[in-house]
């Protein structure tokens, strides 16, 4: 589905990425971990065609993403609040995405009622503009609104950061049912090592912008990645 | 405390970080700011010798408080729009060992000593040196001017109170109209009501005492509030207002382009900036007559092509120069989206397009002063739509600034940069220099018909020109996405 070629993006004289090749078959689940600074967000904002790489190219089901905006109908994204329009409420934010994705309002509203328990409640009816939700209550929305229009790929960057502890377990769930359909490729970043290996099919290890590891996940990889994370201590990131 | 309070907010202005980055535009504002009160200086000093001139059997201070109702009529209504409450910045201070009375004085005595609350002084001083110089009894005056910084005080602290109220505001706009309107008709004197009221400050100085209380009251009463206020969750919480939904469903007429148009609605609708901007430039619907009342400019033609190009493209210039900053909190959102730039651009035009023929509907009645007048601002119109709007979205590519959509957007230059001062030329001095050539040379009529076919043939290529100026958007679309991300303080 995706395939990444000398994939890389410098600014000034720091490398932040830099990806020989990386494919990603149709219908994984990809979890991208690192720390602070390794490259992940660098990564699916090329993905999303919203920095310029310096070098190589990204294909997303064979449109390659740079250079043709046809890659938008059937990929979906939440990358951080700024995908939210503060002055909607959170309805009419999601019926403005369905629209844009050719979504009448009884289509949204069957999606949204699959979501009824992830909401709780706090999301819908609330007569508030998003902008005055709480951070964990705005990153639901962002979540769910990238859901809808039955994208073939599906972009969230620490989706699990900011949401309390129901809500976590509850999204992985949603996840995993999500990456569970043969045709919808998830990809997710993490700092939650236990979030990530539960939900992904596959891992990948970013560091200083290179891929450093890319395991299939198994009862054994939080062990590895632990051990990976416990020894890069003596490493300064430079963010 | 105070000084330390003081240093911090020093060190608050010098080191935001948007400081270095348009100090151009800092320096630019610091001259207008000076030019106002420099002419609110020489108007002050000069008043007295126009008033003379005026009323040549009144006292020149018998004028000024006739009026004087008005000006604290009028100051209450624009403080309403202009005078921040300072008290987001002490947050950092409530777990801080500083009692809360502290802080509270610390609000209220910055707010004493903000512009605002200098602008009447400039007026007033020069007038009253000039009342002096001409033989006016020194103790009065000087107590005359306490009185009005008791007046201008009071006024501040209780525009304080009010709180940007709403229903206070209307209030206060309907008392000014209505009383303007029984004083203009002369069904109750308004002005000969208040004038012996504030003569009195000056003919009596110890009334002086009575702003001079009202002040302290006010002051005592918004201490007294501000001091049970300090918490999270009351008076430093940022006000949420209840969500009105409405699905705006005719825009669904407009197909493809209807969503956007509902969400530029809704902008506009929702946030303060843009719905103060529909509101100057509703009221911008009055600056013809200005000119066309006054006889100085009844032969100047280029000055009504001015007006003209002005009051229909009020909107299209306020509104369009920012464009697409008005989106940037959420144009990375916008540009990932399944959103083709094209429908985006055309969505802004029709926004555009409908506010011209508004305000070209609302200047039809510049036809009292002539039929020339509705020729003009019909061309002008036409102009605006054919020319000026490709001109302002071209300029618009070139904007990399955000813009907080819910701050107030006076003396707001949030994302200016020297883009909207370019963006004049072309937009408003263009079309009078076209105008003026074809004036001078030939006839009005041959100038109004030369905007009109100018703008007829830009809404011909209209399509040709919207497919440029996509081209260009998408070329820029990088470093628009970068510079929205920097958040401006």
């Amino acid at each position: 589905m995706i395939t990444i070629e000398n994939l890389s993006k410098i600014y000034g004289a720091q490398q932040v990425l830099n990806i020989e090749n990386l494919e990603i078959p149709t219908g994984q689940s990809f979890g991208l971990v690192g720390n602070n600074g390794a490259g992940k967000t660098t990564l699916f904002s090329l993905l999303l065609d919203l920095i310029q790489p310096t070098t190589g190219h990204i294909i997303n089901n064979e449109v390659q993403v740079n250079t043709s905006e046809n890659w938008k109908p059937f990929t979906s994204s939440f990358i951080d609040e700024t995908f939210l329009i503060g002055y909607l409420t959170p309805e009419e934010y999601f019926y403005f995405i369905g629209d844009l994705r050719g979504q009448n309002k009884a289509d949204v509203d069957a999606l949204l009622a699959q979501y009824q328990d992830f909401f709780h409640g706090e999301i819908l009816g609330q007569k508030k503009y998003l902008r005055d939700l709480s951070k964990g209550n705005q990153k639901k929305a962002g979540i769910v609104a990238s859901f809808i229009g039955n994208p073939k790929v599906v972009i969230l960057d620490e989706p699990f950061a900011n949401l309390d502890p129901t809500t976590q377990i509850r999204l992985k769930q949603i996840i995993k049912d999500l990456a569970a359909q043969q045709d919808v490729t998830v990809l997710v970043s993490s700092h939650d090592l236990i979030h990530v290996t539960e939900v992904c099919e596959r891992i990948v290890v970013l560091s200083k912008g290179e891929v450093v590891k890319d395991i299939e996940t198994s009862a054994e990889t939080l062990k590895e990645l632990e051990v990976f994370f416990g020894s890069e201590k003596t490493e300064v990131v430079v963010e | 405390m105070f000084k330390r309070f003081s240093s911090l907010q020093w060190k608050s202005f010098f080191r935001s970080s948007n400081l270095g980055k348009s100090l151009g535009i800092k320096i630019v504002m610091g001259f207008f700011g000076v030019y106002m009160l420099l002419s609110l200086a020489v108007a002050g000093g000069g008043m007295y010798f126009l008033l003379k001139e005026i009323f040549p059997d009144q006292s020149p201070m018998w004028t000024i408080s006739q009026y004087f109702i008005y000006w604290i009529l009028m100051e209450l209504f624009l403080r309403y729009f202009m005078q921040k409450l300072p008290v987001m910045d002490i947050k950092p201070f409530l777990t801080t060992p500083v009692k809360k009375s502290t802080i509270a004085h610390y609000i209220l005595g910055r707010s004493a000593a903000s512009i605002y609350n200098l602008l009447t002084l400039f007026f007033i001083v020069p007038f009253a040196i000039v009342l002096l110089f001409n033989g006016y009894p020194v103790l009065n005056v000087l107590l005359w001017i306490v009185g009005i910084i008791g007046i201008v005080l009071s006024i501040n602290y209780v525009n304080l109170l009010v709180n940007k109220n709403d229903k206070v505001l209307i209030g206060i706009g309907s008392i000014l109209v209505l009383g303007y309107g029984l004083d203009y008709f002369g069904v109750f004197s308004i002005k000969e009501f208040f004038a012996p009221v504030f003569h009195a400050l000056y003919a009596y100085p110890i009334t002086v005492l009575i702003p001079i209380a009202f002040a302290v009251a006010m002051y005592y009463v918004n201490y007294k509030y501000l001091k049970n206020k300090i918490y999270l969750d009351a008076k430093l919480k940022a006000k949420s207002v209840q969500a009105n939904t409405s699905d705006l469903a005719w825009t669904k007429r407009f197909g493809e382009m209807g969503s956007f148009l509902q969400l530029d609605l809704k902008m506009i609708w929702r946030n303060k900036r843009t719905k103060s901007q529909v509101y100057i430039s509703l009221l911008f619907v009055f600056y013809g007559l200005v000119f066309y009342t006054q006889e100085i400019y009844s032969s100047m033609m280029p000055m009504k092509a001015f007006v003209g190009i002005f009051m229909t493209g009020i909107f299209l210039s306020n509104f369009g120069q920012f464009i697409p900053a008005w989106d940037s909190s959420y144009y990375s959102m916008m540009m990932s989206q399944n959103i083709p730039m094209r429908k985006y651009l055309e969505s802004k035009v029709s926004l555009i397009t409908v506010s011209i023929v508004a305000m070209f509907l609302l200047t039809i009645p510049y036809v009292y002063f002539g039929w020339d007048a509705l020729a003009i601002n019909f061309g002008c119109a036409l102009y605006n739509l054919g020319v000026n709007i490709p001109v302002i979205l071209y300029f618009g590519s070139f904007n990399k600034k955000r813009i907080e959509l819910d701050q107030s957007p006076f003396g707001n230059m949030q994302g200016a940069s020297a883009t909207q001062f370019l963006v004049m030329l072309p937009v408003l001095i263009v079309p009078i220099i076209i105008f003026s050539i074809f004036y001078y040379i030939f006839s009005l009529e041959v100038a109004v018909g030369v905007l009109s076919v100018l703008g007829i043939i830009g809404f011909a290529m209209k399509n040709h020109l919207l497919g440029l100026i996509t081209e260009q958007y998408k070329k820029k679309k990088y470093g628009m996405i970068a510079g929205f991300k920097e958040k401006a303080s």
